[in-house]
C-alpha cells in the first residue's frame, strides 16, 4: 500500500470519524455546567459515608476499586511485557558500561547536575512516600506517589554513574515487591469476603475524618498500589537503561 | 468559549491520527498514540468541568462547596498511568524493531517484508 493510497483511506474513515464525533459533541454539557449525577453523589457521600476528603481517591480505590484493580493490572502486564520484549538477545554480550550510544561522543556529567540530583533524591522519595501515604486526604495517592518515589532512583542515575544506581537496589527484592503490591491490593480485597461482606468492601475501622490513619482500607489498598506503581517505573528505567548502556551486539555479528 | 476545550480534544485526535499516518520514524509515531491518548483527558476534564467550582478535595474547603466532576478525574488518573506504561511497552518494541532491522522508518520496515 503506498503513501497515497493509505492516505485515500485515511481521509475516507476520518469522514466518518469526524461525523461520529460532530454528533456526539453536540450532545455535550456545555462547558462549565456539566456535572454527573454519579459525581453529585459520590461528591457529596465520600466524606460522611467513608470519611475520605479526597473524592477522587474514594471512587477509585473504593466506590469503583474493582475496576482500579483491572486498570493496576494493566500496568502489572505491561510492565512484564516490556521486560519481556526487552531480556538480553542470544546474540548480545552484557558488556562493561558505556555510557554512550556506540559512536558518538557524551560530554561528562556537570558537577551542577551530580550536586542538584544528589540533594533532591532524598526529598523526591520523602516527597513521594508523603504523596502515598496522604492519598485519602488530600491529591494523591498510590499512583501519583509511586511515580514520585520511581524518580528518586532515576535522580541517583542522572547525579551518578550507571553502577552506583545498580548497587543501590537489589533487582530481585524489587521485582519480588512489584508483585507483592499487585498481589496485596487483591489480599486487601479478600479481607472483605472473610469477614462476610463483599470483595474490596471497605470495612477497616473509618476513623476521624482527616487524620492519617482514617478511611478504613483504602490507605492500605494506596500503599499496596505505591509499591507496585514504584517498583514497577523502576523495573522500566532499569530495563532501558541496560538496553541503552550495558547490552551490546556481539563483535562480529551485526 | 464554551466550546473551545471540545474543539481542542477534537484538534488533538485529529492531528494525533494524521501524524499516526503520515509518519515515517516509529518513536514519533508512538509520540502520536500519546497525543491522540491526551485528547481523552482534555474531553473528560472537560465533560467534568463546572464554572467557578473547586476541587473535589474536602479536605480545606466546607462540605456543600460546589466542586467539579470527581468521577472524570478518576478516570483520567489511572488512565495516564496506564498510558505512561503502555507507552513504554511501545517504545521496547521500536528499540527491539531497531535492533533487528536498524531501521525506524515504517516504509522501509514495510518493504523488508515483501
Amino acid at each position: 500500500m503506498t503513501t497515497r493510497v493509505r492516505q485515500l483511506v485515511f481521509f475516507l474513515g476520518a469522514l466518518g470519524l469526524a461525523a461520529l464525533v460532530v454528533s456526539a459533541f453536540v450532545r455535550l454539557p456545555h462547558f462549565g455546567s456539566g456535572f454527573s449525577i454519579d459525581g453529585a453523589q459520590l461528591g457529596a457521600l465520600s466524606v460522611p459515608q467513608r470519611h475520605i476528603t479526597d473524592v477522587v481517591t474514594a471512587i477509585n480505590f473504593d466506590y469503583r476499586g474493582v475496576d482500579t484493580m483491572g486498570e493496576e493490572f494493566i500496568f502489572f502486564a505491561a510492565v512484564a511485557a516490556v521486560g519481556l520484549v526487552l531480556r538480553p538477545q542470544p546474540d548480545e554480550v552484557v558488556r562493561a558500561e558505556v555510557d554512550a550510544a556506540s559512536g558518538r561522543w557524551v560530554p561528562p556529567t556537570s558537577d551542577a547536575v551530580r550536586v542538584l540530583g544528589l540533594a533532591l533524591v532524598g526529598p523526591t522519595i520523602l516527597f513521594g512516600l508523603y504523596i502515598v501515604a496522604h492519598g485519602h486526604l488530600t491529591p494523591g495517592g498510590g499512583f501519583q506517589g509511586g511515580v514520585v518515589l520511581a524518580t528518586g532512583v532515576l535522580l541517583v542515575y542522572l547525579a551518578g554513574e550507571y553502577e552506583h544506581l545498580h548497587g543501590l537496589y537489589p533487582e530481585q527484592a524489587i521485582k519480588v515487591g512489584e508483585s507483592v503490591g499487585a498481589a496485596g491490593y487483591v489480599a486487601i480485597g479478600l479481607v472483605g469476603l472473610i469477614w462476610g461482606t463483599a470483595f474490596l468492601d471497605n470495612i477497616g475501622p473509618l476513623g476521624t475524618i482527616g487524620r492519617l490513619n482514617s478511611a478504613g482500607l483504602v490507605p492500605l489498598i494506596d500503599v499496596a498500589v505505591g509499591v507496585e506503581v514504584a517498583a514497577g517505573f523502576v523495573l522500566l528505567l532499569t530495563a532501558f537503561l541496560r538496553q541503552a548502556i550495558v547490552l551490546r551486539v556481539r563483535e562480529g555479528e551485526q | 468559549m464554551n466550546v473551545l476545550p471540545y474543539l481542542v480534544a477534537a484538534w488533538l485526535l485529529i492531528i494525533g491520527l494524521w501524524g499516526i499516518i503520515t509518519s515515517r520514524n516509529l518513536v514519533h509515531l508512538v509520540v502520536c498514540v500519546s497525543v491522540v491518548q491526551s485528547s481523552t483527558y482534555l474531553l473528560l476534564l472537560a465533560i467534568g468541568y463546572r464554572s467557578h467550582a473547586t476541587a473535589p478535595v474536602f479536605a480545606d474547603i466546607p462540605l456543600g462547596r460546589s466542586v467539579v466532576d470527581p468521577v472524570v478525574q478518576a478516570l483520567c488518573l489511572t488512565d495516564v498511568v496506564v498510558g505512561a506504561t503502555v507507552t513504554a511497552l511501545l517504545l521496547a518494541f521500536v528499540l527491539q524493531v531497531h535492533k533487528r532491522t536498524g531501521s525506524l522508518d515504517p516504509e522501509q520496515l514495510a518493504r523488508m517484508d515483501d
